[in-house]
């Protein structure tokens, strides 16, 4: 009998989160699908050919980001330093094309990854090895590889003379760019969803100490989604290399905010446990489009931050009154 | 060991000592420092770093962060620009109007974070686009410069017979101010009762909310006092005035030891940190050491002052296992 009612009871929650899931990542999709319509009925030359590719092309980058810091967000931590770690990803890779002018691409890819990954492997292993809260211990390293990166190019600029046209070609395709955050995409929405280790991320954002107790190997976990989100910050930095050209110590400041908007404002929890990399995309999308609507719209692009900032509180607060309404609806256990 | 270990888990003292050792070894190593223009371009450039610190380390304690003060900082650096160009000439007015305005802005954060319960990490990232954006509504890319230039100097006059700067008699009277509620009065031990167990804290009588909402409050007020002088020193009002001042804020006040999460940390500490890293600034930047050289110091003292005391914890954790074997939650993170 009581097991009758824990599993229906069960049930109840999962079938009720997933339809505020639902409800969650529609609202994005929704918002999105409402700004381009309303821009493109103002300015019909919003979506022409030239605007999608250039939306596509604006997002790729923070998106794929986007979906690093889930990885993180959602097991309860943050990462600062995601744009340090795409400013000295992007010089490296410029630095090495420099060095070795016909290096293969795929190779330019795999270094800037990796090294990407070093650098998260430095946050994740102070983090889980001395187990010292995430923000400060990114909050540092956002500020020591932005220094390394700086002592690195000590004022020098790398042009886009000094890269293989094929690798700027490819920055500025957008089927390659799309395809490889769609690729990171998917390959991290199912691994979110379908591995044991992915589900164990959530478990260990929803509640760190039962985590532990109940035998999850929390500080390997939060280790390895620190590498996964400096992996990923590594991949942006080639494709900011690819895309723009021009590299000085400068790539990427401030980016971290950003990210973190889009991640918020994708409906994941910042303290951990919930969310997917799928809404964080989008948020990416919908953040990015906002840059490239007002314009178009015909409002000053100064209204740009500010317009993010609203999105910001609204993006919370929903979230807020959804798990107000989930917890009410549990209880009257209708 | 016990001495050293008993020694180091007072990282306020550690912060005073090294503070003391900069000073020492500046003044004897490197020319300048032991001059008196050096102490007042190292007063200059704390005061509003300082001015910033005294109310975030109350909201820190407390177990809050607001992210949004250098936004609220700019903000207010574009409205008293605005002002200006619109005919409001009075000086007290324009700080009065600022100081109102700050508090305003403080209100709102602090009426998101305690009225919808939404955490302040979000809610500050949102009003740290908001506002910054909105400084960028009201004074696009212009600069408001024409200020009296006898403004300026009235800002930045020395104290008669010294060389330090009249405004931080004002940083020591604020200062000590927060001090006294912090350390001396029932709100400033609801302070660290709140950081240590917000739930615990409303058992015992402490109004969380209204304690909460009211140092969002002063955080606004502090951060547009900060704003005023930021203006009048350097005679300009931009939309980007103290840009990514927030970091800088963060930083000194978790190196000063206060927890990031809540509950503990000294205002003497911070103090001390503020001074320890304007002082190796100007010190380095007299040597000619570049300043990237400063960023990754600054980001290796902020993980140094999280993981050194965790270490200590842990070492000693090791050595006391022999009789708590087997309690494995007994030593969480601080």
């Amino acid at each position: 009998m009581t097991t009758t009612l824990a599993r229906s009871a069960s049930r109840r929650l999962r079938q009720e989160s997933s339809r505020l899931f639902v409800i969650r990542e529609l609202g994005i999709v929704a918002a999105l699908t409402l700004l381009v319509v309303v821009t493109t009925i103002v300015n019909p030359r919003f979506l022409t050919s030239q605007g999608i590719k250039d939306l596509l092309l604006g997002s790729t980058i923070l998106a794929i980001l986007a979906v690093g810091q889930t990885v993180v967000v959602i097991t309860r931590n943050v990462d600062l330093s995601a744009g340090s770690v795409l400013g000295l990803s992007a010089f490296a890779t410029g630095s090495l094309f420099v060095a070795a002018p016909g290096l293969p691409i795929p190779v330019a890819v795999v270094a800037g990854v990796l090294l990407g990954a070093a650098c998260g492997a430095v946050n994740g292993g102070l983090i889980a090895a001395v187990q010292v809260p995430s923000l400060v211990v990114t909050l540092g390293t956002l500020y020591v590889f932005r220094g390394i990166d700086y002592t690195w190019a000590s004022g020098r600029q790398i042009n886009a003379a000094d890269m293989p046209g094929a690798f700027l070609s490819m920055g500025n395709t957008t089927p390659v760019m799309t395809m490889f955050a769609i690729v990171v995409l998917v390959a991290a929405g199912y691994y979110l969803r379908a591995f044991r280790s992915g589900r164990e991320l959530y478990a260990i954002g929803s509640h760190p100490d039962a985590a532990r107790l109940a035998g999850i190997p929390v500080g390997r976990r939060v280790l390895a989604a620190f590498v996964v989100s400096g992996a990923l910050a590594g991949l942006a930095g080639v494709l900011y290399a690819a895309r723009f050209g021009t590299l000085d110590a400068n790539a990427g400041t401030g980016l971290e905010l950003n990210v973190v908007a889009a991640v918020v404002v994708g409906g994941v929890a910042i303290f951990g446990g919930s969310g997917s990399v799928y809404g964080a995309a989008i948020g990416a999308l919908l953040l990015t489009t906002i840059g490239s609507a007002l314009p178009a719209l015909g409002v000053s692009p100064f209204w740009q931050r500010a317009s993010v900032g609203a999105l910001i509180l609204a993006a919370i607060g929903l979230d807020r009154a959804l798990a107000v309404r989930l917890a009410r609806t549990l209880r009257s256990g209708r | 060991m016990r001495g050293v270990v008993r020694g180091l888990s007072s990282w306020e003292a550690v912060v005073v000592i090294a503070l003391v050792v900069v000073v020492a070894v500046g003044a004897l190593a490197i020319e300048g420092v032991a001059s008196p223009r050096f102490w007042r371009f190292v007063s200059l450039e704390v005061i509003p770093i300082a001015l910033i610190a005294l109310p975030m380390t109350l909201v820190i304690i407390t177990g809050e962060i607001d992210l949004s003060v250098a936004s609220v900082l700019g903000l207010t650096c574009a409205t008293m620009g605005q002002l200006w160009v619109w005919g409001v000439t009075s000086l007290p007015l324009l700080i009065a109007a600022a100081l109102l305005l700050g508090a305003l802005l403080g209100a709102v954060n602090g009426l998101f974070v305690t009225g919808f319960g939404l955490p302040s990490l979000a809610v500050t990232i949102g009003t740290l686009a908001l506002y910054r954006g909105l400084a960028y509504v009201i004074l696009g890319d212009r600069a408001v410069a024409d200020y009296p230039p006898e403004w300026a100097s009235a800002a930045i006059a020395p104290i008669p017979g010294l060389t330090i700067p009249w405004m931080i008699i004002v940083v020591a009277v604020l200062a000590a101010g927060f001090g006294v509620v912090l350390h001396a009065t029932p709100i400033g031990r609801g302070l660290y009762a709140m950081g240590n167990n917000a739930e615990a804290a409303r058992f015992t009588g402490i109004s969380v909310r209204r304690t909460t909402f009211w140092l969002f409050v002063a955080t606004g007020a502090m951060s547009a006092l900060a704003g005023v002088f930021w203006t009048l020193r350097y005679a300009s009002a931009r939309a980007d005035n103290g840009n990514g001042l927030e970091l800088a804020v963060i930083a000194a006040v978790l190196l000063g030891g206060v927890s990031i999460f809540g509950g503990r940390g000294r205002l003497a500490g911070v103090l001390a940190a503020v001074l320890l890293l304007g002082t190796l600034r100007n010190a380095l930047q007299l040597a000619d050491v570049p300043a990237n050289t400063l960023t990754i110091i600054t980001g290796s003292l902020l993980i140094v002052s999280v993981v050194g005391p965790n270490v200590v914890v842990k070492l000693r954790a090791r050595k006391d296992r022999s009789w708590q074997r087997g309690v494995p939650w007994r030593f969480s993170p601080r």
